[in-house]
C-alpha cells in the first residue's frame, strides 16, 4: 500500500432501503483492491454496514467519510437524526427501538452496535438529542 | 462438509443464480431471518438459509463473504435481488422446505461446523 492517506466520501440516502449498504459495498471493493487482508476487509465491511443501516433506519440517512492509512481504516458515519438518549442501553445486545416495519426488513435485532464493537479495534459515539449521531469505527491493519 | 451440488439435491432446490459454484465446499450453516444475527456469526464457508427476501440479505452475505444463500418455504426472489447476487458472485438457491427442516436436513447430511459467538 502507498504511504499516502486515501479518503473516500459517500452520501447515505434513506429514501430507498434496497440501496442501503452501497457505501459499505464501495468501501469493501476499494479495500480489497488496495490489497488489505480479507479478514480486515470483512471486519470493516460488517461494522460499517451496521452503522450505515442505523443511519437509514434510525435517522434520515447521513454521510460516510473514510480514511485509509497504512496503519488503520477509519470510518466516520454521521447523521442529523434524533440522537441516542441512553447510550448504555443502546449498547446492550438485543436492545432496539426499531419499528415492526424495520424488523420485517430483517433489521432491528438490537445487535448492530454490539456487532460494530466486536468487529472494530476502537469505536466512538458522539450523540446529541435532536441534533444527530456520529459513529467512528477504527480497524487496525 | 457438502458441495453446493449436493445441497441442491438434498433440499430439492432450484438454482436461481451462480450455477458456476456448484463444486464449492460448504462447512457450516446459519439459519436466520434477522440480518444482524447473521453478522454476529463468525465462520468460513457458510451457507445462509433464510425466509427473509430482500436485497439486504444479499448485502449481508456480501459483507460477510458468504457465497451461498438458500431462500426457504418456496420463496423466490425478484430480478433485482438476483442481479445483485450475480454481480457479487453469490449463488442463490430456493427450496420448498421451511427453515427448521432445511437446517435439519443439511445438518443431518454433514454440515455441522459451528459458528462462533464471542
Ligand atoms: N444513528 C442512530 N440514531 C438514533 N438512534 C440510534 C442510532 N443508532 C442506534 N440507535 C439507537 O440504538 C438502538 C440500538 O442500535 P442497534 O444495536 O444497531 O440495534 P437496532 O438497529 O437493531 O435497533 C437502536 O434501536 C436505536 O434506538
Ligand atoms: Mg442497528
Amino acid at each position: 500500500m502507498s504511504e499516502e492517506i486515501i479518503r473516500l466520501h459517500y452520501d447515505i440516502n434513506d429514501e430507498d432501503f434496497s440501496a442501503a449498504g452501497e457505501a459499505s459495498s464501495g468501501v469493501k471493493k476499494t479495500l480489497s483492491a488496495l490489497g488489505v487482508s480479507p479478514e480486515t476487509v470483512k471486519k470493516v465491511a460488517i461494522a460499517m454496514y451496521e452503522a450505515e443501516i442505523n443511519a437509514v433506519i434510525h435517522a434520515d440517512g447521513g454521510e460516510a467519510d473514510i480514511e485509509i492509512t497504512p496503519e488503520e481504516i477509519k470510518v466516520v458515519i454521521s447523521d442529523r437524526g434524533p440522537g441516542i438518549p441512553d447510550m448504555e442501553k443502546a449498547m446492550e445486545p438485543g436492545y432496539s427501538t426499531a419499528t415492526e416495519t424495520v424488523r420485517e426488513l430483517g433489521f432491528g435485532a438490537g445487535m448492530g452496535l454490539p456487532n460494530m464493537k466486536r468487529y472494530t479495534d476502537e469505536m466512538y459515539i458522539d450523540t446529541k438529542l435532536g441534533e444527530g449521531t456520529t459513529v467512528t469505527l477504527i480497524v487496525k491493519i | 462438509m457438502l458441495k453446493v451440488r449436493e445441497i441442491v439435491k438434498i433440499l430439492d432446490a432450484e438454482i436461481l443464480a451462480g450455477e458456476d459454484q456448484l463444486d464449492m465446499e460448504i462447512y457450516s450453516g446459519c439459519g436466520a431471518d434477522l440480518m444482524s444475527d447473521v453478522m454476529a456469526f463468525v465462520k468460513e464457508s457458510v451457507i445462509l438459509c433464510t425466509g427473509l427476501v430482500n436485497p439486504q440479505v444479499v448485502r449481508t452475505a456480501e459483507m460477510m463473504d458468504i457465497k451461498v444463500i438458500c431462500f426457504v418455504r418456496g420463496k423466490v426472489p425478484g430480478d433485482a435481488i438476483l442481479e445483485l447476487a450475480k454481480e457479487k458472485g453469490i449463488t442463490i438457491l430456493s427450496t420448498k422446505h421451511p427453515l427448521f427442516i432445511t437446517c435439519g436436513m443439511l445438518y443431518s447430511a454433514g454440515i455441522q461446523g459451528r459458528g462462533v459467538w464471542d
